[in-house]
């Protein structure tokens, strides 16, 4: 913890000393680290974004996970008990997503400008693969994906504070939670003046597992054969074991 | 102590994992069953994705019918002829179940028909084993029981294909086991279950197969069968848990042996009564969450 204070601070300073170099970079901001690894004993991670402005301005940082498909099930109630009756796929949908402002959304751009930028969950783009549904039952599908994402805390509930320290400085927080998916992250930090994007940043975030859960993860689907015999021996072994030590009471 | 799952991918603690293959070990100490139809459900309670508490539990069904089917074994209460016929029908059964469950996964209808067959079958043995506990329980106060007769010639008598089995005393068609072990692999696949809670009563009720021999005879089996559904889900579907088996299998050795000892002051029959209630409790539960309005009409269907 603290090893990455020092690092902050250094790289605090390095950044107002950039900025203050040249005029066209209005924008810079770094994270704490670039890997978050998920090991045996992950519940989660928090990692830090820090930067610096030029001028005033409000600061917007987005946090998006891999994009995947998502195949969504709504029940009907059919003899009394509710079965899922219809189904419907997202062709690309983010896996994560994050948001932090200096100040609410609304108060710092129009309604426009956050929508291109896809500023806060509500107002993400999801394309669904197919187009025959009405715009009504779009959004129905739609919203029930986001509540399901927000459910199971990969999609943000609320806005974080992005704090400013004096009036360059600032920085907000990245909550990964324990179920977060893996892949290649885009943090993108964007810089607002008088409601426009003056500046942007993206950075990457890697999250991947490591250590021992990489290991059984990769091997159970490389080479899954091998990985149920070993499962099986195990448990044969486990409960040879177990016998024994019954035996012994 | 939290510790992340590698295949279920979630974080979940330690102790309660511990705990849970604890408490089902008990209770299968106690009343001499698997567990499986606890412990899947329970899992699927705690948020491990139902794909995953099936597989997984398969895995530690493995475990748990080796050291019970040794210690029967040492008492020679394991009739292998029947147990090998049994496990025939459980070997293609259990591949076409998880070839079902992959397909109905697919489709998004895998939680409904997991459901589903619990309400059935664990209402069913909840019920018989109940009214049979509490018939014997009355029977015993009242009147000295009579002697049963060794079995009763029915259609299934007349079946083709007989075959011998000497340690059960019976000399019926092979068809019959053949198909028990069969339906008892599907299900095996789906639920995530060794399957002695409908193996056992089908042994005694429809071969009329001395009880002396049914447990032993059953986990026997039940081993095979779980083994396969192991191997499969793995192969197929990557939804087998090692860290996770490991961790309720530990939770569960220590369980049974406690839950063993505690069975032994307790009689026959009140206990069956007892395994009825919490069979028929399990049911009811899931029977009341298919009937309640979900709190979200939308959900997430497979990702990947």
């Amino acid at each position: 913890m603290n090893r990455r204070f020092v690092r902050f601070a250094v790289l605090s300073v390095a950044v107002l000393t950039l900025s203050a170099s040249s005029r066209a970079d209005t924008l810079v901001a770094d994270l704490s680290q670039h890997l978050v690894g998920i090991t045996t004993g992950f519940a989660g991670a928090d990692v830090l974004l820090f930067g610096a402005v030029e001028g005033h301005g409000d600061v917007v940082v987005i946090t998006r996970g891999p994009e995947r498909p998502a195949v969504m099930h709504r029940k009907s109630r059919i003899l009394g008990v509710w079965v899922n009756t219809a189904s419907m796929t997202f062709d690309r949908v983010p896996s994560f997503y994050g948001v932090a402002s200096s100040r609410p959304l609304e108060e710092i751009a129009p309604a426009t400008v956050l929508a291109r930028h896809e500023m806060g969950v509500e107002r993400l783009r999801l394309a669904l693969a197919r187009a025959k549904a009405s715009p009504n039952v779009a959004a129905e599908w739609r919203d029930g994906l986001l509540r399901n994402f927000q459910r199971a805390g990969l999609y943000a509930n609320s806005v974080r504070n992005v704090t400013f320290l004096g009036n360059r400085l600032f920085r907000t927080r990245i909550s990964l939670p324990a179920n977060v998916p893996t892949g290649i992250y885009q943090v993108q930090v964007f810089l607002l003046v008088e409601g426009r994007v003056v500046s942007a940043q993206t950075t990457p975030l890697s999250v991947s597992k490591i250590g021992g859960e990489a290991v059984v993860y990769d091997f159970a689907y490389a080479q899954p054969a091998i990985y149920g015999l070993i499962a099986i021996a195990l448990a044969l072994v486990a409960g040879w074991l177990a016998h024994l030590a019954f035996r012994k009471a | 102590m939290q510790i992340y799952l590698p295949i279920a991918e979630m974080s979940v603690n330690v102790f309660l994992l511990l705990g849970m293959g604890g408490g089902v070990g008990f209770l299968s100490g106690l009343f001499g069953v698997g567990g499986g139809f606890l412990m899947t459900p329970l899992l699927i309670f705690i948020g491990v994705p139902p794909a995953v508490a099936v597989g997984t539990e398969a895995n530690q069904i493995v475990a748990s019918s080796v050291s019970g089917v040794l210690a029967h074994w040492g008492r020679g209460n394991v009739d292998f002829k029947m147990g090998f016929v049994l496990l025939l029908g459980g070997f293609v059964g259990s591949t076409l179940g998880v070839l079902l469950f992959s397909f109905l996964r697919e489709v998004g209808q895998i939680d409904l028909v997991i459901s589903l067959s619990y309400v059935v079958f664990l209402g069913i043995i909840g019920a018989l084993m109940f009214s049979e506990g509490v018939r014997t329980m009355r029977r015993r106060k009242s009147a000295p029981t009579q002697r049963r007769k060794l079995h009763q010639h029915t259609w299934i008598h007349g079946l083709p294909l007989k075959m011998r089995f000497r340690r059960s005393k019976l000399y019926i068609s092979a068809l019959m086991p053949l198909s028990i072990g069969f339906l008892v692999g599907v299900l095996s696949a789906i639920m995530g279950v060794g399957g002695g809670f409908i193996m056992v009563p089908a042994m005694i009720y429809l071969l009329g197969m001395p009880t002396s021999v049914v447990i032993g005879t059953s986990l026997f089996q039940i081993i095979f069968v779980t083994a396969n559904v192991t191997f499969l889900q793995a192969y197929a579907n990557q939804t087998v848990d090692v860290v996770l088996a490991l961790l309720l299998l530990t939770g569960a050795v220590i369980g049974a042996q406690f839950g063993a000892r505690a069975g032994a002051r307790l009689q026959g029959e009140e206990l069956r009564v007892l395994l009825a209630l919490m069979v028929l409790a399990v049911c009811a539960k899931l029977f009341y969450d298919l009937l309640i309005t979900p709190g979200d009409l939308y959900s997430l269907g497979i990702t990947r």
